[in-house]
C-alpha cells in the first residue's frame, strides 16, 4: 500500500510526534459474573507499531484482543479509533472499520480448498473469481506463498495460519490482532512470519501481538503492555528490557527454577514400544513405520520433531485410541496392551493428555467437574455401581485447582471458559494427580504462561522422581532440553534412535527434524542445503 | 442492506429456555393467520385449541392417555438425539411392539389364561420394538448406511405387516370384515385408574420412564456417556466411550420404549389391533423431544402440550369444521421454529450495512 510509506523509521516507543493513536481502549471492563476479567485497561496503539500485550495464563489478553474486535461486548469503558468512540456489534463491523484478527485456534474446514476457505471468511459480494485472483496477488506481495486451489488438509499448521493472515490482510486491516500466532510454528515459519509483520508496521500499520515467548517480544516488538489479574501494570518498551524483567512483571515475582530431583533411579520399562507400523486411518494421516523404543520408569524421554510427522498417530497409538492387532507393539506395566481400549490402559496405570486441550482433551461446553469424570470414571472412585460420585469429581477439580493454581471464575465453569493455559495446568493436574505410572503427554506447554510453564515442567520431573516413566512430545527444543534424559526425533512416521539429552544439540536435532540421518556425509551434505 | 447469522461467542442460556416458548409463540401467530385464510375465526379457534379441553376432565384425562405414548417415545428419542443416533423410525417401532403384544392377545383370546398375559404382552412389545430399532442401529455401525433412511422407511415395513395381519390371519371372524382383531381379554388388557376413566396404568409407566430417564441423565456414568458422545465426540473417545456401541444402546432402548408405548396403546385405550392405531405418535414424538430441549422433565411438559393439540384439534373440527389435518400442519410448523429458534442459542441475527464496508484492495 503506498499510501503509508510516507513515513520515516519511527524511534521504537519514541514521541508519536504530530500523529495520534490509532486506537485507544479508555477504562474497559469486562465482568463475568462478578469476575472482572479486563478490569479498566488503557491502551494507546499507534500506527507504525508492533505492540505487545503480555501476561500469565488468564491474565485477560484474550478477552481484551476479543472486545476490540467486536465478539464480546465490553461491560464498561470505550474503546477510541482514531480519537472517535466506537461501539461494535460484531465482528464484521470491527473488520469493515479496518479491525483485523488472526486467532489462536484456526476456523477452517479441512474439505474445502483455499480460496473457498476464504471466501467464506469475506464480508464482500466479489466474485469468486476475482477473490481468488485477489488472494493470490495478496499472498505473493507479503511473501505468504499459498496455492489457492489446494485443500486446508492437505497443510502444514504455519501455512494453515498463513490463510488465516492472508484471509485477514484482504480486507486491508490498519489494526491487526494476532494472538499467540507463534505458539503452533516452527522457528523457521516464525522467523518468516517476523519478516511478514515487519513489513505491515512499514506500511504504517498498526499490529497488537499476544505471545507467551519473551525473547521474540523483545526481537519484533516496539511498545509492550503487561496485564496482570486483568489490569495494565505497565506499559514498556521491551527492547530495554530482559526476557527476565518482563517475566517478573507479569508474574509479580520471581520464576521458579526447574530442578530435577538428584540422582532419580530408573527402574523397570514401564511402557515398551516394539516394532509398531500402523497405516493411516484417515485420507490425511501418517503412517507409522517401525517405531521402537523403551521407557523406564524414573525417566523422561522427549519426542521432538516438526508437527505433523506423525506424533499425532503415535499418541492415538499409545493412548488406545487406535488398536494394534498385535498386542505385543504396545507394552504397558509388562502387560501386552496393543489391543486394548484406553479405558483399560488406564486402568493398567497410563494415563494421557493430548495436544489439543478444548474437544479432545477436554469436551468444551461441559463443566471442570464433568471433564474430571471424562479420564477418571475408569480408575478414580469416581463412579460406584454405574453412579456418578459428584463429591468425587468436585475433589479432583478443587485438587487441580490448588496444586496447579487454576485460575477461573467460579468453582466448577465450563471447560471452554477457562483460558488457554488454564485448562492445559487443568488437564496436566487431572492426569498427575492420578499417580500414573506411565504419562504420554502432547506440547505440555503449547500457549502456557512462563510461569505455568514451569509448574507443568516441574510437575512432570516429580513425577518421574517418583518412579513414572514420563514420555513428551514437544516441538519446544528449549523444553525437552530442560526437562528429558533422552531425546528422540519424529520423521515421516519413523522415530530416530534416542539421544542422551546431553548429546543431544539444537544442530543435531535440527537435522533429524529435517529427515537426515546423522551419519557425517549426509549430515554436510543437509547442511549445504 | 443484508440480514446475517452471526455465531455468539457467549452461549445465552435465558434464549436455551426461552426457545420452546418463542417457537410456540411464532407458530400461534402463524396458526391464526391460517385460521384467517381458512376463513374461521382465529380467536375461536385458538379458544378450542387450547382453551377448551382444558376446562372438562374428560379431556384433561384424555390429555393424558395421549401424552402417555408421546411422553414414552419421546424420552427413547431424546437419549439417541443426545448421543448423535438420529432415530426417526419410532413410529415401527411402536407398531411392531403393538403386533408383537398383541400376538400374545390374539392367541390367548378365550382361554382361562391368568393375569400373565398382560405383563408378557409387555415384556414382548419392548423386545420387538427394540429389535425392530436394531437393525437400522446395526447397519449403521457395520455398514455406515444413514440410520435416518433406514429407520424410516422401516415404518412403512412395519404399517405394512400391521395391514397384512389384521386384515388376514388375526381378523376378528365376527367383526363384519372389518380389519381388526377381537376386543382383547380383560386379561390382555391395561387396567384404567379410576372407575370409568380414561387414564390408565400406562400413564404411570411413562412418569418412571422419565424419572429413569432423569436418573440415568444426570447421575449415572451411562448416561454422561450417551451425552459426552454427541457434545464432543473426539473427547468421548479420548473418555474411553465407544460411539457405535452406544448407537445400538440407546436405539435399542428408544425401540423398546416405542413398542411399549404401542401395546399399552393398543392394550389400553383402543382395545385390539386395528390399522390407524397411531395418529403419528412416533413422529409427533420427534417434535415433542426437541420442544423438551432432549431433557426428561422438558419433555414431559411438551409431550402435554402436544397432546393438547391432538385434543383440541378434535374439538375445533366438531365446533367449527376445521379440517383435523390442520394438527398437522400445526405439529410441523411448531417442529420448524423450535429447530429454528435453537439456532439463536447459539448464533444472532445481525443486519449488515453494505455502505459501510471499506474498499478493499490491499496488496
Ligand atoms: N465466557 C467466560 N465466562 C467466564 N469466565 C471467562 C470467560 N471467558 C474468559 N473467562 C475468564 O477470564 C479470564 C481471562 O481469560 P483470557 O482468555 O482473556 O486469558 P488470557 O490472558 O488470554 O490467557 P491465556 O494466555 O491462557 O490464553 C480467565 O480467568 C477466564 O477463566
Ligand atoms: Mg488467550
Amino acid at each position: 500500500m503506498p499510501a503509508y510509506q510516507r513515513m520515516l523509521d519511527p524511534t521504537p516507543n519514541g514521541p508519536h510526534s504530530g500523529e495520534s493513536p490509532l486506537l485507544t481502549t479508555v477504562g474497559l471492563t469486562k465482568r463475568y459474573g462478578d469476575f472482572l476479567a479486563n478490569d479498566s485497561i488503557d491502551i494507546d496503539v499507534w500506527p507504525n507499531e508492533i505492540h505487545a500485550l503480555l501476561g500469565e495464563n488468564g491474565a485477560g489478553k484474550s478477552t481484551l484482543v476479543k472486545a476490540i474486535y467486536g465478539l464480546i461486548q465490553p461491560s464498561a469503558g470505550e474503546i477510541r479509533w482514531r480519537g472517535e468512540r466506537i461501539v461494535l456489534s460484531g465482528p464484521s463491523e470491527a473488520r469493515s472499520r479496518g479491525i483485523g484478527m488472526v486467532f489462536q485456534h484456526f476456523s477452517l474446514f479441512d474439505n474445502l480448498t483455499v480460496a473457498e476457505n476464504v471466501a467464506l471468511g469475506l464480508d464482500g459480494r466479489e466474485s469468486f473469481r476475482d477473490m481468488s485472483a485477489r488472494l493470490e496477488q495478496v499472498s505473493k506481495t507479503y511473501g505468504l506463498p499459498l496455492d489457492p486451489k489446494r485443500e486446508v488438509w492437505q497443510l502444514s499448521v504455519g501455512e494453515r495460519q498463513r490463510i488465516e493472515i492472508v484471509r485477514a490482510l484482504m480486507q486491508d486491516p490498519k489494526f491487526l490482532i494476532l494472538d499467540e500466532p507463534t505458539a503452533v510454528l516452527t522457528p523457521q515459519e516464525a522467523d518468516q512470519l517476523f519478516v511478514v509483520l515487519e513489513r505491515l508496521k512499514a506500511e504504517g500499520r498498526a499490529i497488537l501481538y499476544i505471545s507467551h515467548k519473551l525473547e521474540e517480544v523483545k526481537r519484533l516488538c516496539d511498545t509492550a503492555t503487561i496485564l496482570r489479574g486483568g489490569r495494565k501494570i505497565q506499559t514498556c518498551n521491551p527492547r530495554r528490557e530482559t526476557a527476565a524483567s518482563l517475566a517478573r512483571m507479569m508474574v509479580g515475582g520471581e520464576i521458579r527454577e526447574v530442578k530435577a530431583a538428584a540422582g532419580r533411579q530408573t527402574t523397570i520399562p514401564r511402557l515398551v514400544v516394539n516394532d509398531l507400523s500402523l497405516p493411516p486411518d484417515e485420507p490425511h494421516g501418517i503412517r507409522l513405520e517401525h517405531i521402537s523404543f523403551e521407557l523406564k520408569g524414573g525417566e523422561i524421554l522427549g519426542i521432538a520433531g516438526v508437527a505433523g510427522n506423525g506424533q499425532d498417530e503415535l499418541f492415538a497409538a499409545l493412548s488406545g485410541e487406535r488398536l494394534s492387532n498385535d498386542p505385543g507393539t504396545v507394552v504397558i506395566e509388562g502387560i501386552a496392551a496393543g489391543h486394548l481400549s484406553i479405558t483399560k490402559r488406564r486402568k493398567l496405570g497410563a494415563a494421557f493428555v493430548p495436544e489439543e486441550r478444548l474437544g479432545h482433551g477436554t469436551a468444551p461446553r461441559m463443566k471442570l467437574s464433568e471433564n474430571a469424570l471424562l479420564t477418571g470414571h475408569a480408575a478414580s472412585g469416581m463412579v460406584h455401581h454405574g453412579f456418578i460420585d459428584t463429591a468425587a469429581t468436585l475433589q479432583t477439580v478443587d485438587k487441580a485447582t490448588e496444586t496447579f493454581d487454576v485460575r477461573k471464575a467460579k468453582r466448577d465453569p465450563e471447560a471452554a471458559s477457562l483460558s488457554g493455559g488454564n485448562l492445559q495446568k487443568f488437564i496436566v493436574g487431572r492426569e498427575i494427580l492420578r499417580s500414573p505410572a506411565v504419562l504420554v503427554v502432547s506440547q505440555p506447554t503449547w500457549g502456557v504462561d512462563a510461569g505455568a510453564a514451569a509448574v507443568i515442567r516441574q510437575a512432570l520431573l516429580d513425577l518421574a522422581s517418583a518412579g513414572a516413566a514420563v514420555l513428551v512430545t514437544s516441538q519446544d527444543l528449549d523444553e525437552l532440553a530442560e526437562i528429558a534424559d533422552r531425546i528422540a526425533v519424529m520423521f515421516h512416521g519413523r522415530l530416530s534412535a534416542p539421544l542422551a539429552a546431553s548429546e543431544a544439540t539444537r544442530e543435531k536435532l535440527g537435522l533429524l527434524m529435517g529427515g537426515s540421518s546423522l551419519e557425517p556425509r549426509e549430515a554436510a551434505h543437509a547442511v549445504g542445503a | 442492506m443484508q440480514l446475517v447469522l452471526e455465531k455468539r461467542t457467549e452461549r445465552s442460556n435465558t434464549i436455551a429456555l426461552v426457545s420452546p416458548l418463542i417457537a410456540i409463540g411464532l407458530t400461534i401467530v402463524t396458526m391464526t393467520i391460517l385460521f384467517a385464510i381458512l376463513g374461521k375465526n382465529p380467536l375461536l379457534a385458538l379458544q378450542a385449541y387450547f382453551v377448551a379441553p382444558l376446562t372438562d376432565g374428560y379431556s384433561l384425562q384424555e390429555i393424558a392417555v395421549k401424552a402417555t405414548p408421546l411422553v414414552m417415545i419421546a424420552i427413547g428419542l431424546s437419549l439417541c438425539y443426545l448421543a448423535n443416533a438420529w432415530n426417526i423410525g419410532a413410529e415401527g417401532q411402536f407398531l411392531i411392539g403393538a403386533v408383537a403384544g398383541s400376538w400374545i392377545a390374539v392367541k390367548t383370546q378365550g382361554t382361562d389364561a391368568g393375569a400373565w398375559v398382560l405383563p408378557v404382552m409387555l415384556v414382548l412389545a419392548a423386545a420387538a420394538g427394540a429389535l425392530y430399532a436394531l437393525i437400522p442401529a446395526i447397519c449403521k455401525v457395520k455398514f455406515g448406511a444413514s440410520e435416518i433412511l433406514t429407520s424410516l422407511m422401516l415404518v412403512y415395513v412395519a404399517d405394512l405387516l400391521l395391514d397384512y395381519l389384521v386384515r388376514g390371519p388375526w381378523r376378528d371372524p365376527n367383526g363384519f370384515n372389518f380389519p381388526t382383531t377381537a376386543d382383547f381379554d380383560p386379561v390382555a388388557t391395561v387396567p384404567v385408574l379410576i372407575e370409568g376413566g380414561r387414564l390408565h396404568l400406562g400413564s404411570i409407566i411413562a412418569l418412571l420412564v422419565v424419572a429413569a430417564a432423569a436418573i440415568l441423565l444426570g447421575r449415572t456414568i451411562k448416561g454422561f456417556e450417551i451425552r459426552v458422545v454427541g457434545a464432543a465426540p473426539r473427547a468421548a473417545r479420548f473418555g474411553g466411550f465407544n460411539a457405535n456401541q452406544l448407537i445400538i444402546l440407546t436405539f435399542a432402548v428408544s425401540g423398546a420404549l416405542a413398542g411399549l408405548a404401542g401395546i399399552i396403546e393398543v392394550a389400553g385405550p383402543v382395545g385390539h389391533l386395528q390399522p390407524g392405531i397411531s395418529p403419528g405418535y412416533g413422529f409427533t414424538a420427534i417434535i415433542v423431544a426437541f420442544l423438551g430441549r432432549l431433557n426428561p422433565v422438558g419433555i414431559l411438559i411438551a409431550g402435554l402440550f402436544l397432546a393438547l393439540t391432538f385434543i383440541g384439534g378434535e374439538q375445533a373440527q366438531i365446533a367449527m369444521k376445521i379440517p383435523l389435518d390442520v394438527t398437522k400442519v400445526f405439529q410441523g410448523i411448531l417442529l420448524f421454529y423450535v429447530l429454528a429458534c435453537d439456532s439463536l442459542i447459539l448464533y444472532r441475527f445481525k443486519l449488515v450495512f453494505p455502505n459501510r464496508q471499506v474498499a478493499r484492495g490491499a496488496g
